[in-house]
C-alpha cells in the first residue's frame, strides 16, 4: 500500500553533483526519516534537468516547483515548510524578469522554447529504474518493431523522418544502415559512440545518464535494422557515472530478457559491452574508435573502406552517435510524419545544445532545428551574464569556427551554419562577451587540437603546431606583417591534406575568428595593441592619479615592488618592471588601477635600445 | 517479459508509481497544512485520505497540501478539485469524516454537504 | 597482484585498455609499471611494445608513480574563459607544484586535462573520480582541506 504523497526528483546529473546534489539527497533521507516521513515521500535521483548553472536543483511533484542553489542548510526548511505545511520556500524558486516568484517548472522561460525528445526523461525519470523507463513507454517501440516489422522497414521510416547523425558530421542515419543491411557478413556490429570530448559538449554524458535504456533501446533498434546482434558502448574514461548507468541499464534488461535470444519472441538476439577510452579526444573518430575497441592505439586509418563495410574486426559495423540513437524510440513512438514536421528542409526534428560561457542559463536545452541562434542565445539561454555584450558565439568545438552579432538571425540548422563558417558539430554552444580577446580564444582552441593530434599524419601534426607558434608568437606582441597570411595559407593545406576529421576541421576557429575579426588580429600585430586587454603583453596597467588617494596597498602588494609614490604625490608604476600579476587591480580600494590597451610607451623605448644592442 | 503484452502490464503498474509526476488524476484532494490546520489535526486527515485512496486502489485521485487558507476557525480544511466543476471546501475534517468524503463524494460523485465550508473559488 | 587483476578479464586483447585501467586505478601510486606491462604481455600474449604503445597513446595512463589522490584540471576554451587560469596558479602555490609534479607528502598530483564534459559548471577539475564544479580560489581551499583531513 502507497502512501506517497510527494515526489522529490533531485538532480544528480554531474553537474548537480559537482556543486554538492548527493549530499542534499543524503540530508533529505536523515531528515525525513526523524521526522517519521519516509513513507510519504519518494526521493528520486534523475539524470540532469538541464539548467547546471543553478544547481543544484530539484523539482518536486505534483505541484512541478522547481528549486535552485539548493544547499544541506535549506534541506530542513523545505521539509518543515513545503512537506510539512505545504508552503513552498519562495526564495528558492526561479525568479522572472519582475523578480516574480515562478511557481512551477513548466512555467520557467528555460524550458518554454524547448521541445524535448532526446531528453523527455532525463531529469524526469529514475535513471537507474527500469520500470519507470517502461511507464514511460520505454521498450514499446522496440517490441513493436520486433514483432511487426522487417528490417528494410524499419530502415524506411528512419529515411522518412530524415533523421541525421548527431555526431557532427550530420550524415544521414538511413544511409549508413543500409550499407550493412546490404552487406552479407557472419557477424555485423552495432557501435554507440559516447566519446565526447568537444570541449564545451556534455549532450552524451546528460543522456547516457539521465535517461540510459532510451540509448540501449535505440541501439538495439539499429542492430536489429541492420542485421547486428552485438553491440559496443565506447565512453570515455571521464564518464564514470555515465558507464555505470549504461552497464547497469544492460544488466536490468539482460535480466527481463530484454537482451538475449528471440527478444519478444521474435528472431532477434543481442548482446551488448560497454567499452572505455583512456583519455584520447582523437578516438570520437570513428576507424580510431574502432581500433581502440580492438585494443590498440586509437590511430585513424584512411576511409575507405568505411566502417560499415570493413569495421570492427573487419566486419560491417555502424558507428552512431548517442543522441542519434536516443532520438529512435520516439520516431518509432510517434511517427516519422510527426519527427520530420519539426526542423528545417533538410534538418529535420530537434537537436541539444550545451550552453556553455558567458551565457545566463548555462546548461543543456533540446530545441527543433531551424531555430535563430538568438532564440537560442537570448531567449532560451537568458542572454549574457552581468549584462555585458555580446561578442561572438563558437559552435562545433575545436572543429567549428565563431559566428557574431550579425549571424544572430541564422537559424540553426547543418547547412545554414556551414555556409557562414561554422558548424553545428556535435552541439556545443560556448558563448563569449566583450571581453574576450578572439586571437586568444582561437590560440586556446588551437591549443586543444595540438595537443591531441595523434601525430600520425604530418599535415596536423606538423602544421597545426606552425599555426600554434605563429598565433603564440601574435598573442605575446611578436606578430609579424605577413602573419595572417600565412595562417590563412597553413590553415587552409591542413584541412585539404589531414587525414582525418580533427586535422580537417582544426584551423577552422582560426580561420574564422580572422574572418569575422580581422581588425583584432591586425591592431595585435600592427598597433602591438590587445583591445580587450587579455593579452598580457599587449596591455599594460595604470593608476589614475586623480582617484589614488595615496594609500601605498598596491605598492605593498606587488611582487617586483615595481609601484612606488607618496600620499602627496600618489602612486606610480615603472612600467618596465612590472610583471602585469594585476595584484595592484586587485587591491586598490577606490578602483584608481585600469587595464589600458597597447604596450606603454616606457616599455617600447626600452625594447627598441634592447634591439639596437643586438644589432 | 516476453511479449508485447508483459510490457504493457508492467507498464500500467509502473505508471500507477509515478502517478504523481502525471497528469492523468481526475481529482486532486488538497489539505490545508498551516500551522493551525496542523495543531487542529491536518496530518491525520492527510494520513487517512492517503490510506484511503491506496486501499480503496483510486488510481486517478491526488492528494496534496498547501498552506494555511485563512479559514483557522475551521481547520482542518481540505479543497476537492476536479477538472470542470467548482471546488469544493470541507471544513473541520476529522479522519472519520475523511472516509465519508471518500465514499460519497471521490468514488461516488455525491459532494457531503454537511462538511461543506465553501463552494467555488 | 597483477596477475589477479589480469585473471578477472578475459585473455583476449580488447580487453587491453581496462586491465590497464585497473592496474593504475589499483596501484597506490597510480601507474603502470614496467613489470605489471610485462605480466600484462604475457596474459594476453600480446607484445611488450604493443602495450607500450597503448600506453603512451592515452593521456589517462601514467608510467611514473603519482600521488595518492590525482588532480585533473580542465584547461579547455569553456573553462578557460571562466577563468581555470586563475584556478590552476591558486592550485600551484597551495600545492607547491608545477603541473605533472607530485606533492612532496606524496598526496596530490596535478594535472592538466581536456575537457571533462561538466562545461556548465565551469572552471571544472576531477579528483580521482569526483568532479568539482563552479571553481573559486576559497573552493579549492576546501576541497583540498577536506581530502587532506580525511586521509
Ligand atoms: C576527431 C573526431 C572526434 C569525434 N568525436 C566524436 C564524438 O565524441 N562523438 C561522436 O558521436 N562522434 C564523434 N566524431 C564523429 C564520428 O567519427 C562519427 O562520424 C559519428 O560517431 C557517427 O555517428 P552519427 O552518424 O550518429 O553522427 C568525431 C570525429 C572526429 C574526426
Ligand atoms: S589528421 Fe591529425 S588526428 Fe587525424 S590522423 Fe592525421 S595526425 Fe592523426
Ligand atoms: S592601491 Fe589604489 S589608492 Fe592605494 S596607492 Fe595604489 S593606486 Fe593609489
Ligand atoms: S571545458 Fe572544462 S569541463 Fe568542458
Amino acid at each position: 500500500m502507497s502512501l506517497k504523497r510527494i515526489d522529490l526528483l533531485i538532480c544528480c546529473g554531474s553537474g548537480c553533483v559537482s556543486a554538492g546534489a548527493l549530499k542534499i539527497k543524503e540530508r533529505f533521507h536523515a531528515v525525513l526519516t526523524e521526522k517519521g516521513m519516509t513513507n510519504e515521500i519518494n526521493i528520486i535521483e534523475t539524470g540532469c534537468m538541464g539548467p547546471c548553472d543553478y544547481g543544484p536543483v530539484m523539482v518536486i511533484y505534483p505541484e512541478g516547483v522547481f528549486y535552485k542553489h539548493v544547499s544541506v542548510d535549506d534541506v530542513s526548511e523545505i521539509v518543515e515548510e513545503h512537506f510539512i505545511k505545504g508552503r513552498p520556500v519562495k526564495r528558492l524558486m526561479m525568479q522572472d524578469s519582475e523578480d516574480q516568484v515562478i511557481a512551477s517548472k513548466k512555467d520557467i522561460p528555460f524550458y518554454q522554447k524547448q521541445v524535448k525528445v532526446a531528453l523527455a526523461n532525463c531529469g524526469y525519470i529514475d535513471p537507474e529504474s527500469l520500470d519507470e523507463y517502461i511507464a514511460t513507454s520505454g521498450y514499446e517501440a522496440l517490441g513493436t518493431i520486433l514483432t511487426t516489422m522487417t528490417p528494410q522497414q524499419t530502415i524506411d521510416v528512419v529515411k522518412a523522418s530524415g533523421l541525421r547523425g548527431r555526431g557532427g558530421g550530420g550524415f544521414p542515419t538511413h544511409m549508413k544502415w543500409q550499407m550493412v543491411l546490404d552487406a552479407t557478413a557472419d557477424q555485423k556490429y552495432v557501435i554507440c559512440n559516447g566519446d565526447e570530448g568537444d570541449p564545451g559538449a556534455f549532450m552524451d554524458r546528460s543522456l547516457l545518464e539521465g535517461d540510459p535504456h532510451r540509448v540501449l533501446e535505440g541501439m538495439m533498434i539499429a542492430a536489429f535494422a541492420m542485421g547486428a546482434s552485438k553491440g559496443y558502448f565506447y565512453i570515455r574514461a571521464e564518464y564514470p557515472l555515465a558507464i555505470k548507468r549504461i552497464k547497469m541499464a544492460i544488466e536490468q534488461a539482460r535480466e527481463v530478457g530484454l537482451i538475449g535470444e528471440n527478444i519478444f519472441e521474435s528472431k532477434f538476439c543481442f548482446d551488448a559491452e560497454v567499452r572505455t577510452g583512456a583519455g584520447a579526444f582523437v578516438c570520437g573518430e570513428e576507424t580510431a574508435l574502432i581500433h581502440s575497441i580492438e585494443g590498440s592505439r586509437g590511430n585513424p586509418t584512411p576511409k575507405p573502406p568505411y566502417p560499415a563495410i570493413k569495421g570492427l574486426w573487419d566486419m560491417p559495423t555502424v558507428v552512431n552517435n548517442v543522441e542519434t540513437f536516443g532520438n529512435l524510440t520516439t520516431i518509432f513512438l510517434k511517427g516519422a510524419d510527426w519527427f520530420a514536421s519539426m526542423g528545417t528542409e533538410t534538418s529535420k526534428g530537434t537537436k541539444v545544445f550545451a550552453l556553455t560561457g558567458d551565457i545566463r542559463n548555462t546548461g543543456l536545452v533540446e530545441v527543433p532545428m531551424g531555430i535563430t541562434l538568438r532564440e537560442l542565445i537570448f531567449e532560451v539561454g537568458g542572454g549574457i551574464i552581468n549584462d555585458k555584450k555580446f561578442k561572438a558565439v563558437q559552435l562545433g568545438g575545436p572543429s567549428g569556427g565563431c559566428l557574431t552579432a550579425e549571424h544572430l538571425d541564422v537559424a540553426v540548422d547543418y547547412e545554414s551554419l556551414k555556409e557562414k563558417g561554422a558548424m553545428m558539430g556535435s552541439g556545443g554552444v560556448i558563448v563569449m562577451n566583450d571581453n574576450n580577446c578572439m586571437v586568444n580564444v582561437a590560440k586556446y582552441f588551437l591549443d586543444f587540437s595540438v595537443d591531441e593530434s595523434c601525430g600520425k599524419c604530418s599535415p596536423c601534426r606538423i602544421g597545426l603546431k606552425q599555426m600554434y607558434d605563429i598565433m603564440e608568437r601574435i598573442t605575446r606582441g611578436e606578430g609579424q606583417e605577413g602573419d595572417i597570411d600565412e595562417l590563412l595559407r597553413l590553415g587552409e593545406t591542413i584541412k585539404q591534406l589531414s587525414l582525418c576529421g580533427l586535422g580537417q576541421t582544426a584551423p577552422n576557429p582560426v580561420l574564422s575568428t580572422i574572418r569575422y575579426f580581422r581588425d583584432e588580429y591586425e591592431s595585435h600585430i600592427r598597433d602591438k595593441s590587445c583591445q580587450t586587454k587579455v593579452c598580457l603583453n599587449l596591455m599594460h596597467f595604470d593608476i589614475d592619479k586623480d582617484k589614488c588617494i595615496g594609500c601605498s596597498l598596491c605598492a605593498r602588494k606587488c611582487p617586483v615592488t615595481c609601484i612606488s609614490g607618496s600620499r602627496e604625490e600618489k602612486y606610480t608604476i615603472h612600467q618596465v618592471d612590472c610583471v602585469k600579476c594585476g595584484n595592484c587591480l586587485d587591491v586598490c580600494p577606490v578602483k584608481a588601477v585600469t587595464k589600458v590597451p597597447g604596450i606603454h610607451a616606457d616599455v617600447i623605448a626600452v625594447n627598441e635600445i634592447k634591439c639596437d644592442m643586438e644589432d | 517479459m516476453k511479449t508485447l503484452t508483459d510490457l504493457k502490464k508492467i507498464r500500467e503498474k509502473a505508471q500507477e508509481e509515478m502517478k504523481l509526476r502525471g497528469s492523468n488524476t481526475r481529482i486532486k484532494i488538497v489539505v490545508g497544512m498551516g500551522t493551525s490546520g496542523i495543531a487542529m489535526g491536518a496530518r491525520e486527515v492527510m494520513k487517512t485520505f492517503l490510506e484511503e485512496i491506496a486501499s480503496r486502489n483510486l488510481t486517478d485521485v491526488l492528494v496534496t497540501q498547501t498552506g494555511e487558507k485563512g479559514l483557522s476557525s475551521m481547520e482542518p480544511v481540505v479543497d476537492v478539485v476536479e477538472d470542470d466543476k467548482p471546488k469544493v471546501t470541507y471544513g473541520n475534517m476529522t479522519p472519520d469524516k475523511v472516509k465519508k468524503v471518500i465514499v460519497e463524494h471521490i468514488v461516488n460523485g455525491r459532494i457531503v454537504s454537511d462538511y461543506v465550508v465553501a463552494t467555488g473559488n | 597482484m597483477y596477475k589477479e587483476i589480469c585473471n578477472k578479464y578475459a585473455p583476449t586483447k580488447d580487453n587491453l585498455i581496462y586491465i590497464l585501467h585497473d592496474i593504475q586505478d589499483t596501484h597506490p601510486q597510480h601507474y603502470i609499471s614496467e613489470e605489471a606491462v610485462e605480466v600484462v604481455s604475457e596474459y594476453l600474449k600480446v607484445p611488450a611494445n604493443h602495450i607500450f604503445g597503448v600506453l603512451t597513446f592515452y593521456s589517462m595512463y601514467s608510467t611514473k608513480p603519482r600521488g595518492t589522490n590525482i588532480i585533473r584540471l580542465c584547461e579547455s576554451p569553456p573553462c578557460y574563459i571562466k577563468g581555470s587560469d586563475n584556478i590552476l596558479r591558486k592550485l600551484k602555490t597551495m600545492l607547491s607544484v608545477n603541473v605533472g609534479e607530485t606533492t612532496k607528502d606524496g598526496a596530490f598530483t596535478l594535472e592538466l586535462a581536456a575537457c571533462l564534459g561538466v562545461c556548465g559548471n565551469a572552471p571544472v577539475m576531477m579528483v580521482n573520480d569526483d568532479v568539482y564544479g563552479d571553481l573559486t580560489e576559497e573552493k579549492i581551499e576546501e576541497i583540498i582541506g577536506k581530502i587532506r583531513g580525511g586521509n
